[in-house]
């Protein structure tokens, strides 16, 4: 007997390019003009909800963003992918600058509540921030059981069979519904989404809600001391034998 | 005086008997296997592996196929003195080692192999200079260096002056699909690979300048960190050299919207056949000052000079590029969304390319890449770039809506960033790799009145039957070149006997071009008067002579065997 659980997807909207430069007053990176676009393991999540839809294992998919106007079109392409409809935290300005794991589990764990959500799939972490937080943290609030690092997910009755990707191999566990899960790469190849989906999803619904509505107060709890760029990576040195290989480790400090 | 030439004279007869015998026979003849047993030829164990490494070339291919090698040209063979000439020009790059020289002898679609010994990668201009120079003639200076006696050096310099003439093939990334790149007998092989230094780039103008050897992938990754972009780019690009690009005039998926290289190029530093240098390096947008020399050069195929440097106008780097991957049932239909496409997505519109139905069959079986959307027969992949991504998405959004509702387009894909963007135009650049997986390629690049492209792809699968294993079109019909490629299990004479003269016959037919963009090469040389008339490539052969009278320079190659060389 299968589940009607509905879950809610969240999805981050972070920037995608490869090159990224400090702000010259070293308080975080220059995030004007550079391409933001969906979260890559989000998109698993999403393309792992619109999977079990269509195994009819579950009811509704409802995609999440938090951030300024332009994560709508994120969104869109969740819509695009086979979500049914979205909502939009409307995040921005310093707000959306000082968001982190925490305050986006919390809007998220106000939200499952209101939509009586029974399954929340998010991506392992975003790939701006790597922090890998906000499932756990979602989970926590929740007091929810968590499946982190999903490399398959199938449900049983009520309950989910999981295998997460660990340092040592692979983990399969149990849990409970409802529980939270993060993707991760191996879950599943994300579809494109075709034409005549993007243009369905033109016609989907968008809520726009403030975090206020929902009883989430933003502050930040971190304070950014400072950002500044990795060091430099020198260029290397060949050498033509094994003693000189000796003679410049000796020189360099190393041997 | 008259004594001493007369003298001379019969010295110089002796000493060419001498010469035949102290080195490999240069005669014409063609080279069967009595040849290597006769018993007064001294020949290393590197010169037999050498002449039977030919002799399987020769051998695959019918003598009677216009595309076969012809019979080996007077060229001198490479003697000790010449490697130690080589040696002193270039230490340690003077390469002859049959494991080194090999990879270089044999083309990307290993269609066709030389028998070069030596492979050499200057690093200069100069020394490009310096090493044709040696080719074409022996200078008095270095007779009188290395020779005792006046009388001795007079008789050496007319011996060796006349008959000193060693054949060239210049090889850039080796990604030619014409068998233009590798040596087809003894040929030097002439690298660039060494020479890959950017000279200089100018960001407000956009004019790079860089030596031959760069890959043009790094050219584009340089390009990219100062915010522009190469005005060309094809499926090569991680192998192939600015300086191979220019030579065969390189067409490539952006041509469509930044014109061919005879636009971009504003400069060329070439080396001509007896080694001058000729310095057309200009970064002038506008120069009309006497012949345009360098136009020449460009689609040239080193037959006509060796280019050593290249100035070339860049564009900005689009700040907006969106790629969409599209689905027709025929080409009618796709040939009427191009024209919605430049109606509507005109300024912005960079690459417009298709592929077939048996393309992504091919795709999807060697090389696993899966189809974004639903089976269709025709896919195309359309690029735009811009200025402005707002502004742009809106342009796409209102031309994919018409285009789906009037039903042109059957299913479709966007791509927004990067990793979708690569992934989208992979199934259009990787379709020449996946056909290597098939079988041996019979490669047809040929340009055709738009609206006839696809007639020719099915004109041809109906005259092969059941003779080929797959028969596909693809290319950029933006430009209107088809790309036609028909393999099988292995090579098969028959097979091609069926598909040639039946292609450029066709074409002709249209007045289409038997190459759009790949070159004649060694394979079409003699198809040149399907698409060119004959006192033009007469007009060819005097230009050659002029430029390259001992023809040393890529020799094979190019312009017809019939041409008085």
């Amino acid at each position: 007997k299968c589940p009607r659980v509905s879950p809610v997807v969240t999805l981050c909207y972070c920037f995608v390019s490869p090159q990224i430069r400090v702000k010259p007053d070293n308080t975080g990176v220059v995030t004007d003009g550079v391409k933001h676009s969906m979260n890559p393991f989000c998109e698993i999540a999403v393309e792992e909800a619109v999977k079990l839809k269509e195994k009819k294992l579950i009811k509704e998919v409802v995609a999440v963003s938090c951030g300024p106007q332009q994560s709508q079109e994120t969104i869109r392409t969740a819509l695009a992918m086979g979500a049914d409809r979205g909502i939009h935290v409307d995040v921005s300005g310093k707000d959306y600058e000082n968001l982190g794991p925490l305050q986006v589990s919390k809007i998220l764990a106000a939200l499952a509540k209101q939509e009586d959500a029974q399954l929340i799939l998010l991506g392992k972490q975003a790939i701006d921030d790597d922090c890998n937080q906000t499932g756990q943290m979602t989970a926590a609030l929740l007091d929810w059981p968590q499946g982190t690092f999903a490399s398959e997910v199938s449900l049983e009755g009520d309950k989910i069979n999981l295998v997460r990707e660990i340092d040592g191999g692979l983990e399969h566990i149990k849990i409970n519904t409802p529980a939270v899960i993060t993707a991760d790469l191996r879950l599943n190849t994300p579809r494109y989404a075709t034409l005549p989906n993007i243009m369905k999803a033109k016609k989907k619904k968008i809520a726009t809600v403030k975090p206020a509505d929902l009883g989430v107060d933003l502050t930040s709890r971190l304070e950014v001391l400072k950002v500044e760029e990795p060091p430099q990576r020198e260029a290397g040195m060949k050498v033509e034998t094994v003693e000189d290989l000796v003679v410049k480790l000796k020189e360099a400090g190393r041997v | 005086m008259a004594g001493l030439f007369q003298r001379a004279l019969r010295l110089r007869t002796a000493l060419r008997c001498l010469y035949d015998y102290s080195t490999l026979s240069r005669s014409t003849a063609t080279l069967s296997p009595v040849d290597f047993h006769r018993p007064f030829l001294t020949c290393s164990s590197e010169q037999v592996l050498a002449s039977t490494r030919k002799l399987h070339a020769g051998a695959e291919g019918s003598k009677v196929s216009p595309s076969a090698a012809p019979e080996r040209l007077p060229f001198c063979r490479v003697t000790e003195e010449d490697l130690a000439f080589f040696r002193k020009i270039l230490p340690g790059r003077t390469i002859v080692d049959p494991d080194l020289v090999e990879p270089s002898n044999v083309d990307w679609l290993k269609s066709v192999r030389g028998s070069s010994e030596v492979l050499l990668r200057p690093q200069t201009t100069e020394e490009v200079s310096q090493i044709l120079r040696w080719m074409v003639t022996k200078s008095t200076e270095r007779c009188l260096s290395s020779h005792q006696t006046f009388s001795h050096v007079l008789f050496s310099s007319y011996s060796y002056c006349n008959s000193r003439n060693l054949a060239v093939n210049p090889q850039g990334g080796n990604t030619g699909l014409v068998g233009g790149s590798v040596p087809v007998y003894d040929e030097i092989i002439l690298s660039t690979s060494l020479m890959n230094k950017i000279l200089n780039f100018d960001s407000i103008s956009g004019v790079l300048t860089c030596q031959a050897g760069c890959v043009l992938e790094n050219l584009s990754f340089y390009l990219e960190e100062r915010d522009y972009i190469m005005p060309l780019d094809l499926g090569a690009k991680g192998s192939c050299q600015i300086g191979g690009n220019v030579a065969t005039n390189a067409g490539g998926l952006r041509l469509l919207r930044y014109g061919s290289l005879h636009g971009t190029v504003l400069g060329l530093e070439l080396v001509l056949a007896d080694g001058q240098v000729l310095d057309c390096l200009s970064t002038l947008r506008k120069d009309n000052t006497g012949y345009d020399l360098k136009q020449l050069f460009i689609g040239s195929e080193g037959t006509l000079g060796v280019i050593t440097a290249v100035s070339i106008l860049c564009p900005r780097k689009p700040k907006s590029v969106n790629v969409v991957f599209l689905g027709c049932e025929t080409f009618e239909q796709l040939l009427k969304t191009f024209q919605l496409c430049k109606g509507m997505l005109g300024e912005i519109l960079s690459a417009f390319e298709f592929l077939d139905s048996e393309c992504m069959r091919l795709l999807n079986t060697h090389l696993k890449l899966p189809n974004p959307i639903s089976d269709c027969p025709f896919y195309i992949v359309i690029e735009t770039s811009g200025s402005d991504p707002t502004h742009d998405a809106q342009k796409l959004h209102n031309f994919l809506e018409d285009a789906m509702t009037s039903s042109l387009v059957s299913d479709g894909t966007v791509a927004t960033e990067e990793a979708k963007i690569k992934a989208l135009w992979s199934l259009r650049e990787r379709v020449t790799e996946a056909l290597t997986h098939d079988g041996f390629t019979y490669k047809y690049d040929i340009s055709l009145p738009v609206e006839r492209i696809y007639q020719l792809v099915t004109d041809m699968r109906k005259h092969l039957g059941n003779q080929a294993k797959s028969v596909v079109g693809y290319g950029h019909v933006g430009d209107g070149n088809l790309h036609l490629n028909v393999t099988s299990p292995s090579k098969d004479p028959a097979l091609l006997a069926a598909i040639e003269p039946f292609v450029y016959e066709w074409t002709a037919s249209c007045r289409g071009s038997i190459s759009a963009e790949h070159g004649l090469g060694l394979k079409k040389r003699n198809y040149i008067y399907y698409s060119k008339q004959s006192q033009a490539v007469a007009l060819m052969g005097n230009i050659k002579a002029m430029l390259d009278p001992k023809g040393i320079l890529n020799p094979y190659k190019t312009l017809p065997d019939n041409l008085k060389q």
